[in-house]
């Protein structure tokens, strides 16, 4: 316990660590202290002044993002004294920033607009007088570089200085004529650069992808797992009247702390696709009809237990839940199953240990490994020939892939988009993709992690697992799970590595399984 | 003085003893006027004993805080198997102080030697003198005294055969007035965008390339060789007021006198015999106004609290103002102290880093206010403004620029209502000259 101070923040006592920056104590006390130019990834130059607060006995205001608390600390972070100080530096961020909020993205989800409805004042005293002006730059790939709203936080800077590895952001010029400036002969185009326009508190640094899709109030947020490689970093995906228009990063400090990279951000659009298969499509002799889901899964159900010899081609992006239960529902059988990988440069962020797009990009490789799915995918392929059935688990297959599944007697479809080369199968059935439903990805590092449903299916689409686990109801009368978090419970049977584990143990952070051990080891 | 004029007799020659002598330039002139025995002296000395014979001198930082060298010094930690690093703020760039280009320029070699005591003094064996980027005789001056130095032994890694090591790097400053600021100068030596780093660290703990580091002025740094060689005691009794401020200093005086310059005088001196007896006194016909005495970074002073001050660092606060880096900024009754203070503002208003908001765009405010109060466009509250935003400006951010532009503009308007109301109630004409 002596590593522990007492401190009292706003008159709430608290025990924080010796060491702890006063803004992060304050947080603990349910206190929020207003800041700019501090992040909790990044180092802190202290620069932004808005983060003053009184602490007694000190002779002036103390920046609450480097000063650490001592013990005994008496500490106002919304008395007259430091609300005063933080009206005057609002009032001077305002004296050359456009408050062109209307037609600005940030709008909505601006430090800068928050805080001045909260404790701003109400007129500027700054009259008559014209507005610095610089153009707006484009910075690379997907930046744009709006100097007008800048309030010089150096957060962006600091980031590619820092943690990306990768300095081509400066301040260039002094006094109220400074900005951002960008190396001439570089482009903002790090693989993880994008995360400049998270970081930027106001409209400053804005994506040219998001540029007037949406006002921030018209957003539905939903957390959710990037799909794009295997490192599982944490997403926000936003969606505007059902469709999602933008993923963002989520912190998770022990996987990806605030950042996405590049290509996952822009890894969404998948997700809108408007050919899907919305019905169930069985064969009846040589055309296939809609149906219901009750006669396809007693049709699905009949296949699976009739099989001896089985062969599943699942896709990376398939949730633990369907890859678990679409196994299951040919177990007895003799089953090669493998998910298709694919590869791709490794793309690092420096300043972060153990975060990288990785070469596998998918996200559910370890999840499909503790369900015995494979990676070599040209033998599962191989394996085809002269199977009873096989199981398309929404993996996107190439014309030989497709041409190879002539071989099966049998081949049925669990998928997301219509794909005119598989009109052979026997089955066609509508599953959901990842932002359609709940479920789990384990990462590389075998963290379990959820992720939540954005935006309703389409159609008749239903998760592959309620699929699987509804057919082998039908044909073996085996319980089947009601929801994604009974789906997964069940998978401790099937998986000793998550035995014991429930939805409410991941939380939304996660949690890290043995490969090896059984149960919940951490 | 010593340079353009022969020194007053009232003045105390010590530093400026050989200014306008271009012999003293050279390493061999230097030793000829007894040069380097300091340093020799010092070499031979513990660090720890030139430290305390630094504390008892009672020298304190000539630069502007008026810190005392000997304390700042032991500062330093010991044996910490570090390196250390001495710096020399040689970038002299607050408006109406010119003393350390002097020394520069007239006598390379005594702040070489300086710097050679420092460096021994706290351990380093590295000195970088940041010299201001405008100062180009200065620059051109250190950079042959300095090669002359390594030839002659005095510099390298075995000074006067004592095999200790003391380099002295020059590094040539850009033109930013901020960079003066130590710590925005370790940045800046580093290489870095000269933005002033937050404290603590102290630069003792972790400075120039995160190392225990001491800044010292120009002035400060030179007067050390002349303690040694003299004696503390020598040093102390150089006094004729506070016995907090000993010792000689060079005053750099500037504006509406009849002979501007470079005044070294003992501490203590009185202000009115500055300005009226040594720097030739008012124009004819001319009374004085107001002066501004520690560059520009301070507060202004009335006539009569300007002629009623000694100057030393007590003497000066107790009339209102500080000493700072002794520029003193004279005007007669011509002055329009509104003009003065918006060219003072419009000069802060120029240099800040820019990160910090309360700096970046007060002082251009500043400038703005007191632009439209002489362009016939004030407004009555413009006054209560200029007071509120110098309140915020001052004890606000990282370092003291936005103090410095508070301070003349705070004291102006308390001590000169009458010329802003002139201008506010349209008594006065506008005045339209650009700045």
């Amino acid at each position: 316990m002596s590593d522990l101070v007492n401190v009292t923040i706003d008159g709430v006592q608290i025990s924080v660590p010796k060491g702890t920056p006063i803004i992060e104590a304050a947080k603990q006390a349910g206190v929020l202290v207003p800041h700019y130019c501090y992040h909790p990834s990044l180092p802190s130059p202290a620069v932004c002044r808005m983060c003053l607060v009184e602490v007694e006995k000190a002779p002036k205001l103390v920046p609450a993002c480097v000063t650490t608390v001592a013990d005994g600390n008496v500490i106002h972070v919304n008395n007259d004294k430091s609300k005063r100080a933080r009206e005057s530096v609002l009032e001077f961020l305002l004296i050359n920033h456009p408050l062109d909020c209307p037609i600005c993205d940030q709008a909505g989800e601006c430090e800068l607009q928050d805080y001045t409805f909260q404790e701003g004042r109400a007129g500027t005293r700054y009259s008559d007088y014209a507005k610095r002006y610089n153009p707006v730059e484009d910075f690379g790939p997907d930046v744009l570089y709006v100097a007008n709203r800048c309030i010089l936080c150096t957060r962006c800077v600091r980031f590619m200085d820092n943690v990306a590895g990768d300095a081509v952001l400066n301040v260039s010029e002094r006094g109220d004529r400074a900005f951002i400036g960008i190396d001439p002969d570089h482009l903002l185009d790090h693989p993880w650069a994008g995360n400049v326009v998270d970081l930027c508190p106001v409209g400053s640094l804005i994506s040219k992808d998001f540029l007037h899709k949406a006002r921030a109030w018209d957003l539905d947020k939903t957390a959710s797992v990037c799909t794009g490689c295997s490192q599982g970093c944490n997403t926000m995906i936003d969606t505007r009247d059902d469709v999602v228009v933008r993923l963002r990063p989520r912190p998770n400090l022990d996987v990806n702390r605030h950042f996405i990279c590049d290509e996952g951000r822009a890894d969404y659009r998948w997700m809108n696709r408007g050919d899907r298969i919305e019905a169930p499509l069985v064969r009846d002799g040589a055309k296939l009809t809609p149906t219901d889901w009750d006669h396809a899964v007693e049709r699905l159900g009949a296949l699976a237990k009739t099989a001896r010899r089985v062969v599943i081609l699942a896709s990376g992006r398939a949730s633990t839940e369907s890859l678990g239960f679409v196994r299951r529902m040919v177990d007895g059988a003799t089953v090669t199953a493998a998910i298709k990988v694919p590869l791709g440069p490794e793309a690092p962020l420096a300043g972060v240990p153990n975060l990288a797009l990785r070469k596998e990009r998918v996200p559910n490789l370890a999840g499909a490994g503790l369900l015995g799915y494979g990676a070599e995918w040209p033998a599962a392929v191989a394996a085809v020939k002269g199977a009873d059935l096989v199981v398309v688990l929404d993996a996107v297959l190439d014309d030989a892939d497709v041409a190879a599944l002539a071989g099966a007697a049998a081949v049925v479809v669990i998928g997301t988009v219509d794909d005119d080369r598989l009109a052979g199968a026997t089955l066609i059935l509508p599953s959901t993709n990842v932002a359609e439903e709940n479920g789990t990805f384990v990462n590389r590092d075998h963290r379990v992690q959820r992720y939540f449903q954005a935006k309703p299916a389409p159609g008749l689409a239903r998760p592959a697992w309620w699929i699987a686990a509804e057919a082998t109801h039908a044909a073996r009368g085996l319980a089947a799970p009601a929801t994604a978090a009974e789906a997964f419970a069940a998978l401790g049977a099937m998986v000793p590595a998550l035995a014991g584990l429930s939805y409410a143990d991941l939380g939304h952070t996660g949690r890290v399984v043995s490969p090896t051990t059984a149960g919940a080891a951490r | 003085m010593g340079y353009p004029h022969p020194p007053h007799p009232r003045e105390t020659v010590v530093l400026s003893q050989y200014f306008g002598d271009a012999e003293a330039r050279t390493f061999d002139g230097w030793v000829k006027r007894g040069g380097y025995q300091a340093l020799k002296k010092a070499l031979a000395m513990t660090p720890d004993a030139i430290i305390e014979e630094l504390k008892a001198s009672g020298l304190r930082g000539r630069g502007g805080a008026g810190f005392p060298t000997g304390l700042k010094w032991s500062f330093m930690p010991k044996n910490d198997g570090k390196p250390h690093y001495l710096v020399c703020n040689a970038d002299e760039s607050e408006p109406g102080t010119f003393k350390d280009r002097e020394i520069m320029r007239w006598t390379p070699h005594q702040l070489i030697e300086g710097c050679a005591i420092g460096a021994y003094a706290i351990g380093a064996e590295r000195c970088y003198i940041y010299i201001r980027g405008e100062f180009t005789e200065p620059w051109k001056v250190m950079t042959a005294a300095v090669e002359e130095a390594y030839a002659k032994g005095a510099l390298g890694g075995n000074v006067f055969g004592t095999g200790k090591r003391i380099d002295i790097v020059l590094h040539r400053g850009a033109g930013a007035y901020i960079c003066g600021e130590e710590t925005a100068m370790m940045n800046s030596i580093e290489g870095k965008r000269g933005n002033p780093r937050i404290k603590p660290p102290f630069p003792a703990q972790a400075g120039l390339f995160g190392m225990p580091t001491t800044i010292n002025n120009v002035e400060t740094l030179s007067t050390s060789s002349h303690i040694l060689n003299r004696g503390a005691a020598w040093y102390k009794a150089l006094c004729l007021s506070n016995p907090k401020s000993t010792g000689t200093k060079l005053f750099s005086v500037c504006g509406h006198v009849m002979r501007p310059g470079n005044y070294e005088l003992t501490m203590g001196f009185p202000m009115k015999d500055l300005i009226h007896d040594l720097a030739g006194g008012m124009r004819p016909g001319r009374r004085l106004k107001a002066v501004i005495p520690g560059g520009s970074s301070v507060p202004i002073m009335t006539a009569e609290e300007a002629e009623g001050a000694l100057c030393d660092y007590e003497g000066i606060v107790e009339k209102g103002s500080m000493l700072g880096s002794a520029g003193f900024i004279v005007m007669d009754d011509s002055t329009d102290i509104v003009y003065e203070l918006r060219r003072l503002a419009k000069f802060y208003a120029h240099e800040p880093c820019a990160p910090c908001p309360t700096c970046r765009e007060g002082t251009a405010w500043t400038t703005k206010i007191i632009q439209r109060s002489q362009r016939d466009q004030g407004k009555k509250e413009d006054l209560d403004l200029l007071l509120d935003l110098s309140d915020q400006m001052t004890g606000r951010t990282i370092c003291v620029l936005s103090d410095s532009c508070a301070a003349p503009i705070v004291s102006g308007i308390k001590k000169f209502p009458e010329e802003f109301e002139a201008y506010l109630s349209r008594a006065k004409a506008p005045a339209l000259a650009a700045v």
